[in-house]
Parts: C-alpha cells; sequence; structure tokens
C-alpha cells in the first residue's frame, strides 16, 4: 500500500505488528497458562491414576475402558441428553416468544422488559434455594396451588421422576438472558423489509415467517449452541438443591456434577480428567454437528452465497 | 404511532383506518400487553413468596398453604397458657372465643375469655380464626449473624471488584489490539479466541486446580481474582464490537500529534467507550457475585467463603430455618436487582448486544 522506498514501510508494518501483539498478550499468555497447557494437561491425566497427592502414573487407557463399564457416568450422561433434549428446545421457543412480544410497540414496553430479564441476573444459589421451597410438597406454593385446580401435586425434588420436571420448569423461568440476546437480534431486523413486504400485502404471519424468523436465524444458532454448552456444565441449580449427592436417587446426577464428585470429594483427578475429555469430544461433536447444519438454516445477509 | 394519527385534518381517513387497521392492532396490543402481565405474574409470584417468607416466624412457617401477608393467629391467656381467638357462633350469638381443646370429629372445646368456666364443644371448620399481620423483620439481622454475612460479603466485594478491574485493565488491552492493528496471523488469533466461549470448562478445571494446588493459592482469593487479568473471550467479542464503531479519525488526529498507542488507547479509546466499558463490568459483577462453582473448588475455611458457598452451606446445616434462608437469600440478590435497575437501559435496550448479530 505505501509505496515509498527504503526499509521505512516493512518497519513500520512491522511496529504495528509488535504493538498487535503487545497489546494482546494478557490474552495470549492466559491462553497458554489457563487454556491450553491445562487442556493438554488433562489430556494427559485422564491416562493416569492421580490423587493430586502423589505424582500421576501412567495406566494407558483404563481411566477410559473403566469409564464404559461406569453405569453412573451412562446414568448422569442419559439424564443430561434429557435435560438438554427437553429444557434446551422448549427454553429456546418460549424465549424466542417472549422476545417476539417484548418487540411490540406497546406502551410501557420497557417495565414489561425488565420484568422479564429480572431472574437471568439473579440465577445461582438464592434462586435455587428458593424453588427448592416452592416445590416442597409439604410448605411449598406450588402443590396448594395445584390442589385448588384439583390436581394432586407430585413431590417434585422429593419425587426421582418428578425432579427433571421440577428442573425444567426452573429453566424455563430463567431465560431472560436468551430473550436479551433475542431482542437485540429482533431489533435489527431492518424495517424496510417490513415495509417493503406490507406494500406487497404480506400478512403479519408471513412477515414472521419469511422476513424475522429467517433474519434472526444467527441468533438463534448463537442461543443454541451457547445453551447446549451451559446444559453440560449445569451444575449449581442440582449441587444447591441436592446437597451435591445428585439425590434424589441420582435423579439429578448430571455429568458436571458427577464429575465435580469424582474430583474433588473421592480426588479421583485421573478418572475426572477422562470425564472432562470425554465431554469436551461430546459438545465438540454436537457444536460441529450444529454448524454443519447452520448451512441449511442459518441466514447471513452478508454472507455471499456460491454459485 | 399510526398513520392516522399523523393526518388528524381529515377526518374521513382517520374514521376508515380505525375501524380498519387500527381496530386490529388494537386487538393485537390488548392481546400482547394481556399474555405479557400473565408471564409477568408468574415471573413475580416467586419473589412475593420469598420476601414473604423472609419474614415470618418458625410458626408462621408451618400454616398451609403458606399466607402471602405474613399472618399470626391473635392469642388470649386463659388460666396461664396462651390460645387462639375464634370468630365463633353460639345459638346464634356470634361473640369472640379461645380454642383450648381439640376434640374428635373436627371439633374443639371454646371458652369465653371473659368467662372461662363454661366450655361449648363446636365445629372447627364453622369458626373463623382470628388473625393479624405480623412480620418478623429481626430474621434479617438474625441470619446475617448466624452466617457471618460480613465476612462472607467482604470476600464477595474482594472477589468482584478486584477481579473487575483486571477483566477492564487486560479486556481493555486485548480489544484494543484485535481492532485497531494489522498483524500476520491476527485473525487466525482471534477466531481462536472466539472459539474459547464454546469450550466447556470442565476441560482444563483440573490442571488448573492441580496448577493454583502447587502454586499454595487453594483456599485463598486469588485463583478467582488473578485470572481475570488474562482477558476473557466474551468480554473482548464485546468491547472490540464497539472499538470498531469509534471512528479511525480520532485515532489518526492523535497519531498526529504524536500519542503512542497506548496514550491513544487512553485517552481516545477508553472515553469513547465508556457505554461498552460499563456494561461489560456490569455483566462480570453478576458473573462474579452469582458465581457457585469456582469458589466451591478453591474455597474451603468458612473465612474464606464468598456469599454464594456460604449461603449453599448455611442452607445445608440449617434447612429447617426456611425464614433465616430466605431472608439471607433477599440479601443476596438485592445488589444485582439494584444494579439492575439502575443500569436497565443497558439490558432492556440491548445497548452491546448489537454486535452479536450475523
Amino acid at each position: 500500500m505505501n509505496f515509498s522506498p527504503g526499509k521505512r514501510p516493512l518497519s513500520l508494518s512491522r511496529r504495528e505488528a509488535l504493538w498487535a501483539y503487545a497489546f494482546i498478550a494478557p490474552w495470549t499468555i492466559g491462553f497458554i497458562i489457563f487454556t491450553i497447557g491445562p487442556m493438554l494437561a488433562s489430556l494427559f491425566f485422564s491416562f493416569t491414576d492421580y490423587n493430586i497427592v502423589d505424582s500421576p502414573r501412567w495406566i494407558g487407557a483404563t481411566n477410559y475402558v473403566n469409564l464404559f463399564h461406569d453405569d453412573l457416568f451412562w446414568h448422569a450422561l442419559g439424564i443430561t441428553f434429557k435435560f438438554a433434549a427437553i429444557a434446551l428446545p422448549l427454553g429456546l421457543v418460549f424465549s424466542y416468544m417472549i422476545a417476539v412480544l417484548l418487540n411490540s410497540k406497546i406502551s410501557g414496553i420497557n417495565i414489561w422488559r425488565t420484568v422479564y430479564f429480572l431472574p437471568s441476573v439473579i440465577a445461582g444459589v438464592a434462586v435455587a434455594l428458593l424453588w427448592a421451597r416452592i416445590f416442597d410438597s409439604k410448605f411449598g406454593i406450588l402443590n396448594p396451588f395445584l390442589e385448588k385446580l384439583g390436581i394432586q401435586g407430585p413431590g417434585w425434588f422429593s419425587d426421582p421422576h418428578w425432579a427433571m420436571s421440577a428442573l425444567v420448569i426452573m429453566s424455563l423461568w430463567g431465560v431472560g438472558g436468551n430473550v436479551i440476546i433475542y431482542l437485540a437480534g429482533l431489533q435489527g431486523v431492518p424495517t424496510d423489509l417490513y415495509e417493503a413486504a406490507k406494500v406487497d400485502g404480506a400478512t403479519a404471519w408471513q412477515r414472521f415467517w419469511y422476513i424475522t424468523l429467517p433474519m434472526t436465524t444467527p441468533v438463534i444458532f448463537y442461543n443454541l449452541v451457547l445453551g447446549l454448552i451451559g446444559t453440560f456444565q449445569y451444575f449449581t441449580e442440582v449441587y444447591v438443591i441436592s446437597n451435591g449427592t445428585g439425590g434424589p436417587a441420582r435423579a439429578t446426577l448430571f455429568y458436571n456434577l458427577y464429575l465435580y464428585q469424582n474430583a474433588f470429594r473421592y480426588f479421583h483427578m485421573g478418572y475426572a480428567s477422562t470425564m472432562a475429555w470425554v465431554l469436551f469430544i461430546i459438545v465438540l461433536g454436537l457444536t460441529l454437528l450444529i454448524f454443519r447444519s447452520s448451512d441449511l438454516w442459518v441466514y447471513y445477509e452478508g454472507q455471499i452465497k456460491g454459485k | 404511532m399510526t398513520q392516522s394519527s399523523k393526518s388528524p385534518s381529515d377526518p374521513k381517513a382517520r374514521q376508515r383506518s380505525f375501524t380498519g387497521i387500527q381496530t386490529q392492532t388494537l386487538i393485537v396490543k390488548s392481546i400482547t400487553t394481556f399474555v405479557l402481565a400473565a408471564g409477568a405474574a408468574i415471573i413475580m409470584i416467586p419473589f412475593l413468596y420469598l420476601l414473604s417468607t423472609s419474614v415470618k416466624s418458625r410458626d408462621q412457617l408451618r400454616q398451609s398453604p403458606p399466607p402471602l401477608i405474613p399472618m399470626a393467629a391473635d392469642m388470649v391467656n386463659i388460666n396461664g397458657t396462651d390460645e387462639p381467638l375464634y370468630h365463633v357462633t353460639v345459638n346464634g350469638q356470634a361473640s369472640d372465643m379461645a380454642l383450648i381443646k381439640f376434640r374428635p370429629g373436627g371439633k374443639a372445646l371454646f371458652v369465653d375469655p371473659a368467662a372461662p368456666e363454661t366450655t361449648y364443644e363446636l365445629v372447627i371448620a364453622n369458626q373463623t380464626a382470628i388473625r393479624h399481620v405480623e412480620i418478623h423483620f429481626e430474621n434479617y439481622p438474625e441470619a446475617l449473624k448466624q452466617m457471618k454475612f460480613s465476612k462472607l460479603l467482604l470476600n464477595t466485594l474482594l472477589v468482584t471488584f478486584l477481579g473487575m478491574a483486571g477483566m477492564l485493565f487486560s479486556c481493555s488491552l486485548v480489544a484494543y489490539g484485535f481492532s485497531r492493528f494489522r498483524a500476520p496471523w491476527l485473525n487466525v488469533l482471534f477466531i481462536l479466541l472466539l472459539s474459547t466461549i464454546m469450550l466447556p470448562s470442565q476441560v482444563r478445571l483440573i490442571p488448573t486446580y492441580v496448577f493454583f494446588n502447587k502454586l499454595g493459592w487453594v483456599d485463598t482469593l486469588l485463583p478467582l481474582i488473578v485470572p481475570q487479568f488474562f482477558a476473557n473471550a466474551y468480554d473482548v467479542f464485546l468491547l472490540r464490537q464497539f472499538f470498531m464503531t469509534i471512528p479511525l479519525e480520532l485515532d489518526d488526529a492523535a497519531k498526529i500529534d504524536g500519542a503512542s498507542p497506548m496514550q491513544t488507547l487512553m485517552y481516545i479509546i477508553i472515553p469513547q467507550a465508556r457505554p461498552a466499558l460499563v456494561s461489560v463490568a456490569i455483566f462480570h459483577f453478576l458473573y462474579a457475585w452469582n458465581d457457585f462453582y469456582e469458589p466451591l473448588i478453591y474455597l474451603h475455611s468458612p473465612e474464606k467463603w464468598t456469599l454464594a458457598v456460604g449461603l449453599q452451606t448455611f442452607n445445608a446445616l440449617y434447612a429447617v430455618n426456611t425464614n433465616y434462608i430466605m431472608a439471607a437469600s433477599v440479601v443476596m440478590i438485592l445488589p444485582p436487582i439494584i444494579l439492575y435497575f439502575l443500569a436497565q437501559k443497558i439490558f432492556t435496550q440491548g445497548v452491546v448486544f448489537t454486535g452479536i448479530k450475523g
């Protein structure tokens, strides 16, 4: 770009590059110390017997073989998948519908938005404790309410068959975070598209189906990928509600909780590392699958499609 | 808002559009408002239950179904013991009497406090208990004292604000590096950075723990604070998106005036990017305040705990004291809620989220 002769342009661009590397250095160093290094180390640990006190002892693929024969591993993986299969699609659809409603031009819309986002800012221990009590079969408020409707409420967190449903309801209450992101996406849809469609006589439903939905697929995609990863890291709620046991009858023993128990309760660091890597491969596979599928359903406005 | 309101001078056109499009939008708006209101009620009920439970006594907790407004029975002293008062009807005469003894068949013995010698056996279901509002604000100081709140708060504030300082410092530098310079491999590195958003944290958890353990940092606040000084993908991404919207001419003007890149960042970019910095600071506060997994792993002794771990343990030990636990929970969620209301615009108008699209 610079046509002046001599060494100056080269040294200028080199200097610019050095500045760039200097500014991103905090991340690069952190990436090595806290991401790549630990990832490789946990891959190594996954082939060892390691209890943190003694140095790791190489045992080959034993951990992987044991994991394959561990009923609790399959159980934890199963309920995590089950939760992902129920809560994730429900949450995505639910939060999308809320976002569409919150994107309408009605008076006092900011008040409604404030209410709907509220649960997402307080997610954590306090919320889990609150819901554990709402679902309480003796003193909670949900079952007396159901009773008024003529429904005998179940034991929720004391009944292994109902614990999952209770967690799904809890997760739906906290979808506000997704809603915020959907709303930003909805607001980014160019209004001239709607006006053009109106001129062409498109109905409200057609405008939604042929404009809003395709234009917001990148945001749906984003929420789907992050939701999937979040589900496999699901921890605080089940830890708090079951006191770290995964009860009742292991109905809330999610993958991450079982991994935690192995690592920090039994100090089976090698085995837990194996679990971490297996989880990583599963999540990576699913993410790649979603990315692959994105060509079919995600529409990027700025994207140049091949001829 | 609609076409008709813009042309009030033409009453006929106004009339026409009102009966057509405007009625339709009015119906749609009413339905929307109704659905939103119903959903808002469902969202708010748990909060009301939380507040209500936090000011109840142990006795009040046992009432089923739990009344929203904490109530207690009016009591009267009969021969040395306190007995609950009821509105009763005896032979068509209404009066207030005390229930002194339960009898089989849903009945009980009642006496007139003025003349406790005569007892009346009545069906309880036909009488109404006299109740009054009774609120136990003293649950709050009691709960905070029991869970050693001030120590936990101090730890949480240290983790939150020192971490926030580290995050703002490192993420500003990194976002600046990724938004204002050209260098070989920079784009590859940026994609690498973004891909870490999708990395499940478990895969680096154990060696990181081992590393901090070797440094002797386990059971200190350092593992929760120090990593924040090495930037994180999410905040770098948001800041970079915002930095890109700041006109390059400002940088060039500073360069001509002899400013170094560091000075440009400090005096040009940072002041311009205030809204974005405030946003990521708020998100960091919420994240650090609510974080449970890492404090649980790293902090073992009670005097090192953060509020999240302290509250969980408090519940594990004294689960029956629902009122105290709910009071402590209210205090725990109060700062995020206050912050949320102060910074509402950032959330409701999606100030920094616009960068996420496509």
